[in-house]
């Protein structure tokens, strides 16, 4: 069963047999509209936590995205090439944007689960 | 995201009616604007295919007034910039720019012959500085600054199809001609002309009657507001300049590409500020010229992306890019180097370290769809 983390920079990451599948939260997408071009880390990457891994483009502008865990890339979302508008349609599911085989299991015990980033949110508005 | 909000931001006459269509507003040009409604992509293609609403209150509206007649207020507004205003009749409306000493451009804006006075429209941003510049340099000229006027743009191929079922007239108006209709017993004052490419009007109104006026046009099928999100991405793609990123003071009307604007009796005769090196550079050429860029793919490179040659060379700027939806393609207006400024050229964006293929185009990026009568 899949645990899924959140992070205050608006990503999720979602684990399972020490590979966590990445993407932007719904109130992420939710901020950003409409995003037209996602560019990817490259797969077999080394990232640590908080690098800036991946950049999300809307139609206004581009936002960086950061790694939740330090890790390496094992698998992108291809699909996000020809069809970046599954960050909002999907941003929790199929708008994910990259697998990560998480070097520092431990680094997930500093992430929110959903109800404190639920609250988390709360808190922004 | 992160921006700071004035306690002073202004309001259009339209605010209440942004907030009741669940717009998200955001400062510009020092007013609290809707940047957009249902979402860029959706509003950009309603244009398109229909007819869009946009609110554009904040720009700066002004009549002049000689007690000569229009002819002669024609006469005085020349002194400030390239286009021929004397030769606009009763009705037309022309596209022209201020000019500094150097050449340089102020602010571009739109003039209208309405009869017996000038009225023009001015960028937000600009038009403290621009009613300053024009009160004190219009000779013999009373300027009446319009505080009171609301201003909104219903733009797309079913705006003329829209306006007419209120007022025919509307429906045969020229391309850049300007008159008083009466929309439902509301006056207006309708230009056929805009920010997008397509056909459409910049309508003045009262700022008492702005909102009847909009919620009136809104009712009818086929028109949905939009924000200045998309209107950023219809006039990207309709290779419309934005001043302040694409014009400015450092940008002449030659390297602009802006040369259309100036009038051929001015060519001749000068008399604008900045004519000798404006009148100099359309003879020998600018050292360097703004242009379209498309790009290879999707990723967007934005202003301020350094442009290089095959060789690695910084050649140029973009001044404005994005992705445009219409065209499905990223898309940029740059300044280049002379010698890099024909269609076809090959050149590359610097985006966050990696070459971006690219090529000089001709825009518009997308047909313009303007009414020919």
């Amino acid at each position: 069963m899949a645990k899924i983390y959140f992070s205050e920079e608006h990503e999720w990451i979602s684990v399972e047999g020490g590979v966590g599948t990445v993407g932007i939260t719904e109130y992420a997408q939710e901020q950003l509209g409409d995003v037209v071009f996602v560019e990817l880390p490259e797969i077999g990457g080394a990232v640590d936590k908080g690098d800036d891994v991946a950049v999300v483009e809307s139609v206004k502008a581009a936002s960086e995205v950061y790694s939740p865990v330090s890790g390496e890339i094992v698998e992108i979302n291809e699909d996000l090439a020809e069809a970046p508008g599954l960050v909002n349609q999907s941003a929790e599911a199929d708008g994910w944007f990259y697998k990560i085989s998480l070097s520092e299991p431990s680094e997930l015990d500093d992430l929110m689960n959903r109800q404190e980033y639920d609250a988390f949110v709360e808190g922004l508005d | 995201m992160g921006e700071t909000h004035s306690e002073a931001l202004r309001v259009t006459p339209l605010d209440a009616l942004h907030r009741q269509l669940g717009a998200r507003m955001v400062p510009f040009a020092g007013y609290a604007m809707p940047v957009q409604y249902e979402g860029i992509l959706a509003e950009h293609a309603h244009c398109r295919e229909a007819a869009a609403l946009f609110d554009v209150s904040h720009m700066g509206q002004a009549t002049v007034h000689h007690p000569d007649g229009v002819a002669a207020a024609a006469a005085a507004f020349e002194a400030l910039v390239p286009g021929d205003l004397q030769s606009l009749a009763p009705g037309a409306i022309r596209y022209t720019l201020f000019t500094n000493p150097a050449g340089g451009i102020l602010d571009d804006l739109m003039v209208t012959n309405a009869g017996d006075h000038l009225f023009v429209v001015v960028n937000a941003a600009c038009k403290e500085a621009d009613f300053a510049h024009m009160a004190a340099n219009l000779a013999g000229c009373t300027l009446a600054v319009l505080p009171d006027r609301a201003l909104v743009a219903l733009q797309g191929p079913k705006a003329a199809a829209v306006l007419s079922r209120f007022a025919p007239e509307a429906a045969e108006m020229a391309f850049m001609s300007a008159r008083v209709l009466d929309i439902g017993g509301i006056g207006v004052w309708a230009s056929r002309s805009g920010y997008t490419g397509e056909d459409g009007y910049e309508i003045s109104v009262s700022a008492a009657e702005a909102e009847t006026l909009a919620r009136r046009l809104l009712a009818e099928p086929e028109v949905g507001p939009v924000g200045l999100g998309a209107r950023d991405s219809l006039r990207l793609e309709a290779g419309l300049c934005l001043y302040g990123s694409d014009i400015d003071t450092a940008t002449t009307p030659v390297e602009a590409n802006l040369k259309w604007t100036i009038g051929k009796r001015r060519r001749a005769e000068g008399g604008f500020p900045g004519a000798e090196i404006v009148l100099r550079q359309l003879a020998e050429g600018a050292p360097r010229a703004r242009v379209g860029l498309r790009l290879a793919g999707r990723q967007p490179a934005r202003a301020h992306t350094e442009i290089v040659d095959e060789n690695g060379a910084k050649i140029g700027e973009i001044t404005s890019g994005g992705f445009g939806p219409t065209v499905q393609a990223a898309i940029a207006m740059a300044y280049v180097d002379a010698a890099h400024a024909a269609p076809g050229t090959r050149v590359a964006c610097m985006v966050r370290g990696k070459a971006l293929d690219a090529e000089v185009v001709t825009m518009p990026f997308a047909a313009h769809r303007y009414f020919k009568g």
